[in-house]
């Protein structure tokens, strides 16, 4: 809409003048939904947030293709290694402009026993985009061998954020546990939405007794502590699950809990959307109770729903995190990002690994993303302030 | 104000009942009960059970009943006796394992509490009154990171970079020559200077919250009328704030508790396993990693319930400090 205003205005040269009233009008006939938009564009941080959000769930859906090594691979001679650097310059041959890794030599200091890596500058390993590398089955639908980028030597180092106690690539790592941990994260959403809005509604729509009970239910769950609860029903979950349903059984546990706060939303704003004229006006021009909800009551309130949901996102994903960090929730060989954190509990592996660290970075960053996000849509779910 | 608080106590009685069931409720979701893992243990350690005292035990816990029954048999024992069952991990009664635990679960929570008010309620001012400062801003934006980033991610980083910094470890709560040493005036000195990093990490979350909300509250109150009416009257800014606005922004505060009590509490459960406090966490933890389930099931229980009392307390305080909810709230 707004596009097209611009383009018939650069055409026929308008005033400054007619631009403005152009403008004004476009914003009296633009749908809700534009005018949101409009105004969430303005928000720089939610803006931002959207595109480091996206760029993360991209990580996450093309993980296989991205990552130079495969989850569960071990470059044994490389254990607890620190993180590769990418030279451009070399004393022998000079600048570059193709980035290269040396490969590392391992010594183990005779007293402690810790290992200690350094690089041997004598030759050279390029990276190269589009290299063939170890297999796998992108989408576990064709199977290929080509990695975005990697080093066309065999099993020398590229490990970008270091390996683990068992050699194994953690940026690869992450990047498959991103996978996990943020599609749990939507998928948690789904469930409690689904709960949410359903009890939400009833209790709002049906009001009476019904009302009563879902509001106590709702009393009840929140005054107990969720964490504690999610650790007990975590742990309940039988030992002899396969992975796939401990993960289904986990969202379960999270929008059993977790519906509360949407079906509050939903619910207060039944009640109050249920007394305004526009209500009034559709039931007295023969508009069925269904069209009411589906037609007017649902639009009035869609952009509260999604506020509430893009906030609550983060808090599943935090759960999944804390419990698969206690050893609770999802268990090795699956990986997510409180099972690599899992690494960094020990302190003394800590100070000597410090790179265990970074699925800690990728977690804060997508919770403060989404938390923006958030921010940003609330300001702008009610355009017409 | 005695009917008030008679109502209150008459409304909690449902939801502690509710609280026992879900709590009964996970005693019982893992596989075979508790005393058939109690004799596997004790046969696993070449000890012997007399026939003589399952049969007691069975009685004592009625084992040998319904589940219903088992619920009552279950909830009486707590009620009349103060038994909350046996942990066969621990091979003590719950009561003993939980009791010191708990009582530094709750000091911690309290302390926490307190610290978020007394932070966060002057930084709110603060940046109400100073609206788009630099410091206003600042403090907005560490607020965002206490609200996005979860304690035990935080304490994790702290105890690193501490560690790294100066060698020394910042886990626990007492020096290794007090860990076990009974109470005394020494043992609570010596707990002082590491108590406060656990009351900060947890407390992060809150105060920023209630920093937020502090703020949002006192900014409506101070464009209302009867602000601009003060001050044409010639009342000064420093009573005309703390006489009215502030008041009455921080009544919500109060009954915000309700939710504030069981974030902190959970949150203490999962930064203790961080930092090794001997708190209720790690306890809880090991109980649910052995399937432990009378010990567990009891500190979601204790846990539970003092949130509620503590959500009790602070709607009675709300009375108290706002004369306007006295009784027209209750009939709502």
């Amino acid at each position: 809409m707004s596009v097209m205003v611009k383009l018939r205005n650069k055409w026929s040269g308008k005033t400054a003048l007619n631009k403005r009233r152009e403008k004004s009008e476009g914003y009296e006939v633009a749908s809700q939904w534009q005018l949101m938009w409009w105004k969430f564009r303005k928000h720089k941080l939610a803006m931002m947030a959207l595109f480091v959000l996206a760029f993360l769930y991209l990580l996450a859906v093309f993980c296989e293709f991205l990552s130079p090594a495969l989850p569960q691979q071990r470059f044994t001679a490389y254990k607890n290694a620190p993180p590769t650097k990418i030279h451009f310059y070399d004393k022998k041959t000079g600048f570059s402009f193709r980035p290269f890794v040396y490969d590392y030599k391992q010594k183990v200091n005779p007293k402690t026993f810790l290992r200690t890596f350094t690089e041997v500058k004598t030759e050279k390993y390029p990276i190269y985009f589009f290299v063939k590398g170890p297999k796998y089955k992108f989408w576990g639908l064709f199977e290929t061998d080509i990695h975005l980028f990697g080093l066309k030597a065999k099993n020398k180092p590229l490990f970008l954020m270091g390996t683990d106690d068992l050699g194994r690539d953690l940026l690869t790592r992450i990047l498959y546990g991103g996978r996990i941990s943020l599609s749990f994260g939507l998928l948690g959403i789904v469930f409690t939405l689904f709960l949410g809005l359903i009890l939400g509604g009833i209790s709002g729509y049906l009001g009476g007794v019904t009302d009563t009970i879902i509001q106590r239910l709702i009393d009840l769950l929140i005054c107990l502590p969720t964490i504690p609860l999610w650790m007990a029903l975590a742990a309940a979950l039988p030992r002899d699950w396969s992975s796939a349903q401990i993960y289904f059984g986990m969202l379960l546990i999270f929008s059993v809990i977790g519906w509360t706060e949407l079906a509050r939303v939903v619910r207060g704003k039944i009640l109050a959307l249920r007394e305004e004229d526009f209500t009034m006006a559709a039931r007295l021009a023969g508009a069925s109770d269904m069209r009411i909800i589906m037609k007017h009551l649902v639009p009035s309130f869609a952009s509260y729903i999604i506020v509430v949901v893009t906030l609550a996102i983060p808090g599943t994903i935090l759960g999944e995190t804390a419990l698969s960090f206690l050893g609770l929730g999802l268990q090795p060989p699956v990986v997510s990002w409180g099972v690599l954190l899992q690494d960094a509990q020990n302190l003394e592996t800590l100070a000597h690994h410090p790179w265990l660290l970074w699925p800690a970075a990728f977690i804060i960053v997508t919770v403060l993303m989404f938390n923006f996000l958030g921010d940003g849509l609330r300001d702008a779910a009610d355009p017409y302030k | 104000m005695l009917n008030f608080i008679g109502y209150r106590v008459l409304q909690l009685i449902p939801l502690l009942i509710a609280i026992s069931i879900i709590v009964f409720f996970i005693i019982q979701l893992p596989p075979g009960d508790f005393l058939t893992s109690y004799i596997q243990q004790l046969e696993l350690s070449g000890t012997d059970v007399a026939q003589s005292a399952i049969i007691s035990l069975k009685q004592q816990y009625g084992l040998d009943q319904p589940l219903y029954m088992q619920y009552f048999i279950w909830l009486k024992n707590i009620i009349l006796h103060g038994d909350l069952g046996r942990s066969f991990q621990w091979n003590q009664p719950v009561t003993q394992v939980i009791g010191e635990r708990l009582a530094l679960t709750m000091a911690i929570s309290i302390s926490t509490l307190i610290f978020v008010w007394i932070v966060a309620i002057p930084i709110g001012i603060y940046s109400a009154t100073h609206q788009y400062s630099f410091l206003d801003y600042l403090f907005t934006f560490i607020g965002f990171i206490g609200l996005a980033v979860p304690g035990f991610l935080i304490a994790l980083i702290l105890v690193y970079v501490v560690f790294v910094n100066t060698g020394v470890s910042i886990t626990g709560l007492f020096s290794p020559e007090f860990q076990s040493a009974p109470w005394s005036w020494d043992k609570f000195m010596n707990m002082l200077p590491r108590i406060w990093l656990p009351i900060v990490v947890i407390g992060m979350a809150g105060t920023a919250g209630l920093i937020r909300l502090t703020r949002g509250l006192l900014l409506d109150e101070l464009q209302k009328q009867y602000v601009i009416t003060a001050r044409a009257k010639g009342v000064g800014e420093k009573k005309l704030l703390f006489k009215y606005p502030v008041r009455m922004a921080i009544n919500p505060l109060i009954s915000t508790i309700g939710w504030t009590l069981p974030g902190i509490i959970s949150g203490e459960a999962i930064v203790s396993i961080v930092l090794n406090l001997p708190t209720t966490g790690p306890i809880l933890l090991k109980a649910l990693m052995f399937q432990d389930m009378y010990l567990a099931g009891s500190f979601i229980l204790i846990l539970s319930v003092l949130t509620v009392i503590g959500t009790l307390l602070s709607d009675i305080l709300l009375v108290m400090i706002d004369p306007r909810i006295k009784f027209g709230g209750v009939q709502e």
